[in-house]
């Protein structure tokens, strides 16, 4: 066995969860032909990677999503591993970015940081039932201020 | 945190199997042979991604089975360095704590790269960070099952590759040496640093630990009221 080429391309979590949902859904549909004895390998490695990335934001993002993402990011001048952890983690605090983005003190300004902040929670969908819930405080904290 | 490698191999197909179509065929035997297994300097293989190029199949004298020269890519895990993950800690022992991510349980935080102060509680097997605020310390457990964000700073690949014969004969006198010489073929050695992660995961954890919002003040004085006799330090704020 020979590695052409080891860093081909850098995957998004998003595009190894869609390659996995497939594949599963191949499997399921093509029934128990195969022995299991050789697969079991593939199915344990499926099944933890597939668990690992169902908890990040990446089950709600789509294809459009990501390509809307990648457009919006082309003013703020980031490098391709920092577009990547921004998609993978999406940050909803300038002390994330911090950590992700390299410099970011040197490089961005608050405003920018600001403004990158609020690309990514726009773009990038989060948690449906933490964003009903931050509504739901952010409300209730301006009743308490009425 | 995944990458894409090209590799290329000759793949086998036993007789048995012609009747099935061919590109299935090899991407089961691809998946047979890498899924879940570390290859040396390139790292994790999760599953096939596509098949590039086929070459002719051969059949060789004495063996009925086909031989494909197959040019494929796969996935891979294997994160960049100064790259950003969150996992769950494992278990801590006096060497540092141990993170796993599920699929990878192969990752370390080497003692000097916790948050510092930190020290090794015995009795409870679990590493504590000392957090100083102004009002007093505040003790921060890395409890078992805690989700922690932490760096990649150096990843070891180590050849698991079985010796020849030569060694053989040593390692026959030390055969208790060798059940414990299972090392882990692919290492990650962690940080976590940099004080802004610390805050973002710890700080979440200790709210919660002390209390819902509504009752948080009281409750924080509370302990920051047992801190200080604890300590026997006199501060005034109580």
């Amino acid at each position: 066995m020979e590695v052409k080429d080891a860093n081909a391309a850098l995957l998004s979590n998003f595009e190894v969860y869609q390659l996995l949902t497939d594949l599963k859904q191949q499997r399921k549909e093509s029934g128990k032909t195969k022995q299991s004895s050789g697969q079991q390998n593939l199915n344990t490695i499926m099944y933890e990677t597939l668990k690992y990335i169902s908890k990040t934001p990446c089950r709600y993002q789509s294809p459009e999503i990501v390509r809307e993402f990648l457009v919006a990011m082309k003013d703020h001048k980031l490098t391709k591993a920092e577009k990547l952890q921004l998609l993978n983690h999406r940050p909803v605090s300038a002390v994330e970015i911090q950590l992700m983005v390299e410099e970011s003190e040197e490089r961005l300004t608050e405003e920018q940081i600001e403004s990158l902040l609020q690309t990514v929670t726009n773009i990038l969908p989060g948690d449906p039932e933490e964003q009903q819930r931050d509504s739901a405080m952010a409300t209730e904290d301006k009743g308490d201020q009425a | 945190m995944f990458v894409l490698v090209e590799m290329t191999d000759t793949v086998r197909i036993p007789p048995w199997q012609f009747e099935r179509k061919l590109n299935e065929s090899i991407a089961e035997e691809l998946n047979k042979k890498l899924a879940n297994k570390v290859v040396y300097n390139v790292g994790l293989c999760i599953c096939l991604y596509d098949i590039t190029k086929l070459e002719d199949s051969y059949i060789f004298p004495g063996d009925g089975a086909s031989h494909t020269k197959v040019h494929f890519r796969y996935v891979v895990f294997h994160p960049f360095l100064d790259e950003i993950l969150i996992g769950q800690i494992k278990s801590c022992s006096q060497d540092g704590v141990h993170v796993s991510l599920g699929f990878f349980d192969d990752i370390v935080i080497p003692p000097e790269s916790l948050q510092q102060p930190a020290k090794f509680d015995e009795a409870e097997q679990v590493w504590v960070w000392e957090y100083e605020t102004e009002e007093g310390a505040h003790d921060l457990y890395m409890d078992i099952g805690e989700e922690i964000r932490f760096r990649v700073v150096d990843e070891t690949f180590v050849d698991t590759s079985p010796t020849g014969p030569s060694s053989a004969e040593a390692s026959t006198s030390n055969a208790a040496e060798e059940v414990q010489k299972k090392e882990a073929p692919y290492t990650l050695v962690v940080t976590m640093c940099i004080s802004s992660y610390g805050i973002v995961s710890v700080v979440v954890y200790s709210v919660s630990k002390i209390a819902p919002l509504s009752q948080g003040t009281d409750c924080f004085k509370l302990t920051m009221n047992q801190c200080h006799k604890m300590k026997g330090v006199e501060k005034g704020r109580n």
